[in-house]
């Protein structure tokens, strides 16, 4: 017996105007257009979202954990990138 | 030479760091062979339990005795099949596929939840599925919410915010019986005569018997007991039960002031392991009726699939 | 009550009969879709049905203004009162005829409630609105089906035309104008069901040739169901749908 699997699609929404698309997990279409109707019947019962986007799973490239220390620690060791760093007087600290 | 004989393995020690911060581990994260398996196997059967309850609960749509039951039941049901989705969904970020979780449900390998064993034999049983069964199953996930595996504790963050809906609907065609007619009422406090022992077992046996509690109490896979859930499912669902009138089939039930808990009965453990080694009331129907539908689409998934050949030969041409 | 008022509610309670047997059909796939992301379209379509089912009492009883409710009119009237079209109440089949059956309401209905928006009495011209939007989801799964079921292998391909040739002659009647609605149709509120057809045709032709499925004959017609002259499905339908009500009447669920 032919047990083809059907292609497993992730899922992205974007629940209100001026928000990101958020990943709220994956369904089995045979096609993009498909996984967008069920993507309506799974995540979106509740009128959550107001843009989707679908991707076949086999199109996304993950980082490994291990290539954190390469690829991403050297991001994280320059905190003049962040607000945060810089200390201002309390009466403009606001910006 | 096993990880634990050799040399500290950094990520092991990264791993249980991550554990004992209470951070979450994610998929492409490197973890214990052990763990996978585990949280697999966990997220697995709880996908299965979502989906073959619904089978109890849909033997009632077409005979829901109003046009509002009927669409509430029907909307409950699909959120059910919905949270085995997310479940599924998640469970594949191990690298396994729908169609292998699907597999070893029908191979008897993987379980799903014992109290989908049982039959639904009035419309009085649907509320009760509601009021005790997804009421058991909110104890249960609340605490999975913080499950140190991030998919599995996204999907039940997400399945959290729409249970309580589940038991709420449940409660309320529970009430409505109870507060009926004399047969309403007695077919009311029939149902509870029979789903009150099969709700607690749900929670499992107790962790002195269970073979997995401790390695995932461990992992902070599961982070409360077995008794300690149930215990506290008891003590939320008596006052409940006494508000419209039913009474719990428990004689040993009592409050213990000292302890601030109801103290409750042994459960028939006998009953629990007939019932989860496939000797329940329908343990055979559930899985035969799941095999069937399956098998029944095969011809469907075959033709999307022949389509899609098509259709792509058509684009490439 | 006078005649058009009467025609009025002969004709809500007809639509709300059409959608309560479609929608209660398709809830009888829940756990038995071909696999969890269909089961659930399936049932989602459901609920949308019988939600107009809900709507379409609900108006009705409140223009009989005798006190009945949307339950009363679902759960009390024996078959010979019910007024949907056959086609809404034959059981559901296999996948395909399920599907088949499907995208001929659903261009149906794009059509009908596409013309009922424009309906002089405004609840109905306010439910059409609601239902299109439901619709137009619907058609766009239903084509897909069909032309995927289609052209998809032999044994599809097969179940699908004997689907289609044994449904055929039960689209007759949706085209057919009882004499009843003449009156409404002129007063603007009622769709004219006969001027649908031929749009009706070409979508259908359309669809069938993408999915390389022949046209039925057009030979045979089978109708009645806005005179309660039903098929035996009916009977069984209605026994389980109304059991509980019958079996302890007069309470509250």
């Amino acid at each position: 017996m032919n047990q083809q699997n059907l292609p497993l699609f992730e899922i992205f929404v974007r629940s209100k105007r001026g928000l990101d698309h958020r990943h709220v997990g994956s369904l089995h279409a045979e096609d993009p257009v498909q996984a967008m109707d069920y993507a309506r019947d799974v995540y979106l019962r509740r009128s959550e979202g107001i843009s989707v986007w679908v991707v076949r799973s086999s199109d996304i490239t993950a980082s490994q954990e291990s290539d954190v220390e390469s690829f991403l620690d050297p991001m994280d060791d320059k905190p003049y990138r962040h607000a945060t760093h810089y200390k201002l007087p309390k009466e403009v600290d606001n910006m | 030479m096993t990880e634990n004989t050799a040399p500290a393995d950094p990520r092991l020690a990264a791993f249980e760091e991550k554990v004992a911060n209470d951070q979450r581990i994610e998929p492409k994260d490197w973890m214990p062979d052990a763990f996978r398996k585990n949280v697999l196997r966990q997220m697995s059967q709880h996908a299965h339990s979502e989906v073959i309850g619904m089978q109890p609960e849909g033997n009632w749509i077409t005979r829901a005795p109003t046009l509002y039951r009927k669409v509430v039941l029907l909307a409950k049901i699909q959120d059910e099949g919905g949270h085995g989705l997310y479940l599924y969904s998640a469970a594949e970020t191990l690298g396994t596929s729908r169609e292998e979780m699907v597999q070893a449900l029908h191979d008897g390998k993987a379980k799903y939840a014992s109290i989908f064993n049982y039959p639904s034999l009035t419309w009085a049983d649907v509320g009760m599925i509601g009021w005790l069964v997804d009421g058991a199953a909110i104890v249960n996930q609340v605490s999975l919410q913080r499950t140190s595996y991030g998919p599995y504790s996204r999907a039940m963050i997400r399945i959290c915010k729409e249970e309580s809906f589940h038991q709420r609907q449940g409660y309320e065609a529970t009430m409505r019986l109870a507060q009926g007619s004399a047969e309403q009422k007695a077919m009311a406090q029939d149902s509870l005569n029979r789903w009150w022992w099969p709700s607690l077992m749900m929670f499992g046996p107790h962790d002195s018997e269970s073979a997995h509690s401790g390695q995932s109490m461990k992992w902070k896979l599961k982070r409360e007991s077995n008794d300690v859930l149930r215990q506290r499912f008891v003590d939320q669902t008596v006052p409940q039960a006494e508000l419209i009138g039913l009474k719990i089939p428990d004689p040993e039930l009592k409050w213990n002031k000292e302890r601030g808990s109801y103290d409750f009965g042994e459960i028939d453990w006998d009953e629990f392991m007939q019932v989860i080694s496939g000797n329940g009331p329908c343990n055979r129907q559930r899985l035969q009726h799941h095999i069937r539908a399956r098998q029944d689409g095969q011809w469907v998934r075959d033709a999307m699939h022949a389509y899609e050949l098509k259709r792509q030969a058509r684009d490439a041409a | 009550m006078d005649s058009q008022n009467k025609a009025l509610l002969n004709y809500c309670i007809s639509l709300g009969d059409d959608s309560l047997t479609l929608g209660h059909r398709l809830s009888e796939w829940c756990s038995n879709g071909p696999f969890l992301e269909e089961d659930l379209a399936l049932t989602n379509v459901a609920l949308d049905f019988i939600g107009r089912a809900r709507m379409f009492y609900g108006y009705a009883a409140e223009i009989e203004g005798k006190g009945r409710s949307e339950d009363d009119l679902a759960y009390l009237r024996d078959c010979r009162e019910y007024r949907n079209f056959l086609i809404n109440e034959l059981p559901n089949g296999d996948f395909a005829f399920t599907m088949s059956r499907q995208l001929m309401v659903d261009i149906f209905d794009m059509g009908f409630f596409e013309a009922l928006m424009q309906s002089s009495d405004t609840r109905l011209s306010a439910i059409a609105a609601k239902a299109i939007k439901e619709s137009r989801y619907h058609l766009r799964r239903s084509q897909d089906w069909i032309i995927r079921l289609g052209d998809g292998t032999t044994e599809s391909h097969e179940r699908t035309q004997r689907a289609f040739n044994e449904l055929w002659g039960y689209t007759a009647e949706l085209f057919e104008a009882p004499k009843e609605e003449q009156q409404l149709i002129d007063a603007g509120i009622a769709v004219d069901r006969v001027a649908l057809k031929a749009t009706w045709m070409s979508a259908m032709r359309a669809i069938l040739k993408q999915a390389t499925l022949e046209l039925p004959a057009q030979d045979w017609a089978i109708g009645g169901g806005r005179e309660g002259q039903h098929t035996e499905h009916l009977g069984f339908l209605l026994a389980e749908l109304q059991f509980l009500q019958r079996a302890y009447p007069g309470q509250q669920w």
